[in-house]
């Protein structure tokens, strides 16, 4: 009971502020509604378990990348509102059809999963993982199964660092 | 009692919310933020799968799409940060400079 009274509010408070982060006018308000988002999807990553992950969320989302959000809007400071010039062949109808569309299909697949309830997923047959604690499972699966996946993540974060200094840099 | 099946449509109505971004705003910043939010998304999605099967596989592969993203959102602001320099705007609807 107090598990979903749990999972309504955390998920009433990550809808509710993704709706602000896209509605908001101010876009450094829309970046600080996007740290109360993340805050809340780690709260539901503590509620499912993943406390690691949760970490992982506040430490890398709500503290890195959100800076850097920060960053580029005080340094892209507009003379005039970035949505005043408004392009005619723009079809934002199109953009909420198409949203609309996608919801249909999701309803539609969420309705024929309760019509048709399947059989509970077994759980497939993993190795034992000699360790207990959400992070030492995690760090355990990364570097035994995942090794050469976490290999490539370190190795394309190095190029994205290149490339955005080299981006962002005025002249090399 | 809560099934997979709430945080799957939780997930569902925040990938509809961050599409709704990326297709009606004009700020490319507002763009890229309704793109986290997609990845979160996915994410909710892997980690309740996760705990459902009670392993910790989907929170390795949560793990890879957080690094992915923290990639994506560098680069990005370093190709909105050059496009600045060079046209003085952020609006998407003024990026055309490929279009024929």
């Amino acid at each position: 009971m107090a598990q979903a009274i749990a999972f309504y509010v955390i998920a009433a408070c990550i809808l509710g502020f993704g709706v602000l982060v896209i509605s908001t006018r101010d876009t450094v308000h829309s970046v600080l509604f996007l740290v109360l988002d993340f805050l809340f999807v780690a709260a539901l990553y503590v509620l499912l378990g993943a406390q690691f992950l949760a970490a992982i969320q506040v430490l890398v989302y709500a503290g890195g990348i959100v800076v850097l959000y920060l960053f580029v809007v005080m340094l892209v400071n507009l003379k005039r509102p970035p949505e005043a010039h408004q392009d005619p062949h723009r079809q934002t109808k199109l953009g909420f059809g198409l949203a609309a569309a996608v919801l249909v299909e999701l309803g539609a697949i969420a309705a024929y999963g309760y019509a048709h309830p399947a059989a509970a997923i077994a759980a497939p047959a993993t190795a034992a993982i000699p360790v207990s604690g959400n992070t030492e499972q995690v760090g355990w699966l990364l570097y035994t199964s995942y090794l050469i996946p976490f290999e490539i993540a370190s190795m394309l974060l190095l190029v994205a660092m290149i490339g955005a200094i080299v981006l962002a840099k005025r002249e090399l | 009692m809560i099934t997979p099946t709430h945080y799957m449509l939780l997930s569902a109505a925040l990938f509809i919310i961050g599409v709704i971004g990326v297709m009606v705003r004009r700020n490319i910043i507002i763009i890229f933020m309704s793109i986290e939010l997609i990845l979160n998304a996915v994410n909710i999605n892997l980690v309740a799968f996760s705990a459902q099967l009670q392993n910790q596989i989907g929170q390795v592969f949560a793990v890879f799409v957080i690094a992915v993203a923290a990639a994506e959102a560098a680069v990005g602001l370093g190709i909105i940060l050059a496009f600045y320099r060079n046209k003085e705007t952020i609006n998407i609807d003024e990026m055309n400079l490929m279009r024929s």
